[in-house]
């Protein structure tokens, strides 16, 4: 097995809340990774340690064996590794087609052109299809502000898998989308991450969700990982039960990258 | 090269200002020259508000186009109006890649008070430099245009009228093609969230160094042109004042479009010559109240009274 991202004791303090604590991950080109964890635990610091949005105060990130400590969110993007966020981040003013031209140009080049026009014919084709990849074609003209969550998370996770990524961390995509929308989010999320034959890991409360799509499960408990296997047998673990899926959240702060 | 309808529209209106040139009174020239040559400096402050960030200190620029004109005519003998002025934003273009590699890293009012007190150490630096004139600044040094020389008075205004007004055109056409281009929509784009544009594998400095790079040597290009339809420049060009003024003008035309600044300036200034007979003393209180109605009625500037009409137009 290849092993596409490791971590050596990472260790992440803000004062005295400890968020990271001696986490060793090792995953495997082409997993997909769930990860759980209750609120707080650290699975959003984990994921911004890893892009380079935190700098970790101990420890040693190695993506494809070659260490990107202190590598900007930009090289690390670069890279081949993307992430989504939380909350949706977008550009609220800019309609979901633009949104995605966006994205393409900086795909295809980290120098924007001065003078000619961003939005071609051919990114508008390619932008068009991703939409209807990720069934949003409707919102093709909307301004992102006007257009429901389920569908910004989704346009959230499709300009990451623009670059082309190897690997791909998804920060609970399926929060603020409704119960029943959810594994339809998940499902075209992971057809179009199985198209790109890319390694995610994914940030997610709901059991069945997490069941559903992952081989391996990594259970977070105040900055660590307390449980780390096939899902059957991390749910079925007492401190995972204890802890993890014992005290479900019943609600979520917001927060993104910050 | 292929145009669209903005920029035939622009050219139609430019060749309408220069045709109207001929048969204006000299007054409305002058006051239509400086209007012109303000509003390229505005458009410094416009491309640097689309990517987010307010430049209290534009003035830096205008006056270094200013002084490279008057410096290049009265002291190295660089008399020919084109050469002058290219050279201008040269020198803009030098210092502002020297200074974006600090400015480019504060945002919101830091960058603000930074570009303000970049603008006020030339004003110091001028102010302190009898060779140049102090406080009082100097004289344009008589120029040519394609190695033919307008005779002094109408004729030369005449020439820096057509002249600010190609220059606006170009300018005006090449700020519309940069909008719509990569680093025009990417630099609104890390206005409204850095953080993204960052995860997209761009860095948000590189982008806004090069805008306000670009933006400096338009803003040169003003500053030079102003020189040549004054006949002199002085330090109260880099003067805080004078920016303040680039920013009440970019707010009264709006970020809406690459006209707004050109109407803007023009109405700014008719307001102000307006206002200055009216009520000598108080003057500045009529443009207060005028930006205070823009703000309040009209948000994003004039250029809305144009786009309200068009939407109405296609409802
Ligand atoms: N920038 C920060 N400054 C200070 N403390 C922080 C910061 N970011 C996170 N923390 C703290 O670190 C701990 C882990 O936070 P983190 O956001 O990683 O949790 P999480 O597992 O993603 O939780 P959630 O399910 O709510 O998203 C929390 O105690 C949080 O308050
Ligand atoms: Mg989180």
């Amino acid at each position: 097995m290849t092993v596409i991202l490791e971590t050596k004791s990472l260790n992440k303090e803000f004062g005295a809340v400890i968020a990271a604590k001696d986490l060793d991950v090792r995953i495997a080109k082409g997993e997909i990774v769930g990860v759980i964890g209750s609120n707080g635990a650290g699975k959003t610091t984990f994921i911004n340690m890893v892009t380079g949005y935190l700098k970790p105060t101990r420890g040693e990130i190695l993506f494809n064996g070659k260490s990107i400590l202190g590598h900007s969110p930009r090289a690390i993007t670069r890279a081949g590794m993307a992430r989504s966020f939380q909350v949706a981040q977008l550009f609220p003013e800019m309609t979901v087609l633009d949104n995605l031209i966006v994205a393409l140009a900086a795909a295809e080049s980290p120098r924007p052109s001065f003078l000619s026009p961003l939005r071609s014919d051919k990114r508008v084709a390619r932008a068009e299809d991703i939409l209807r990849e990720f069934g949003v074609e409707n919102y093709r003209d909307s301004m992102v502000t006007a257009v429901p969550q389920g569908a910004r998370k989704l346009v959230d996770i499709a300009m990451a898998l623009i670059g082309n990524p190897q690997m791909l961390l998804l920060d609970e995509p399926t929060s603020g989308v409704s119960m029943d929308e959810k594994t339809g989010l998940m499902d075209t999320v992971m057809n179009a991450v199985r198209q790109h034959g890319v390694t995610v890991l994914f940030v997610e409360h709901d059991m069945d969700v997490v069941e559903r799509y992952v081989s391996r499960v990594l259970a977070f408990y105040s900055g660590e990982i307390i449980a780390d296997g096939q899902p059957s047998a991390v749910l079925a673990d007492e401190r995972v039960r204890d802890l993890v899926t014992g005290h479900r959240p019943t609600h979520k702060k917001g927060n993104g990258a910050s | 090269m292929r145009f669209d309808k903005t920029e035939i529209s622009l050219a139609a209106v430019a060749i309408a200002c220069v045709l109207f040139g001929f048969v204006s009174p000299g007054w409305l020239i002058f006051l239509l020259t400086i209007a012109f040559a303000k509003a390229l400096v505005v458009q410094g402050v416009v491309m640097q508000m689309r990517s987010g960030l307010v430049s209290f200190g534009q003035g830096l620029f205008y006056c270094i186009g200013g002084y490279t004109v008057g410096m290049g005519g009265q002291f190295f003998g660089i008399h020919d109006a084109i050469a002058a002025l290219s050279l201008g934003m040269l020198v803009a273009i030098a210092v502002a890649m020297v200074l974006g590699l600090l400015l480019t890293r504060y945002r919101d009012i830091f960058f603000a008070m930074l570009s303000l007190a970049f603008s006020m150490i030339l004003f110091g630096i001028l102010v302190k430099s009898p060779g140049l004139g102090s406080t009082d600044g100097f004289n344009v040094h008589n120029w040519t245009i394609f190695g033919w020389a307008p005779d002094g008075g109408e004729s030369s205004q005449h020439t820096v009228f057509t002249l600010t007004v190609l220059a606006g055109l170009m300018i005006a056409v090449l700020i519309h093609r940069y909008t719509k281009a990569g680093i025009g929509v990417i630099c609104e784009a890390v206005r409204e969230n850095e953080v993204r544009v960052e995860y997209l594998g761009l860095s948000p400095r590189w982008l806004l160094y090069g805008n306000y790079v670009s933006a400096a040597a338009v803003s040169a290009l003003g500053g030079g042109l102003t020189a040549l339809a004054t006949g002199h420049v002085d330090p109260e060009m880099a003067y805080w004042t004078t920016s303040g003024e680039f920013i009440f003008i970019a707010l009264l035309g709006g970020l809406g479009h690459v006209a707004a600044p050109f109407i803007a300036a023009v109405v700014f200034s008719v307001v102000r010559t307006y206002a200055i007979e009216l009520v000598p003393h108080t003057w500045q209180m009529i443009l207060g109240f005028t930006l205070l109605g823009v703000i309040v009625f009209l948000p994003k500037g004039l250029w809305s009274l144009v786009s309200r009409k068009k939407a109405g137009e296609r409802a």
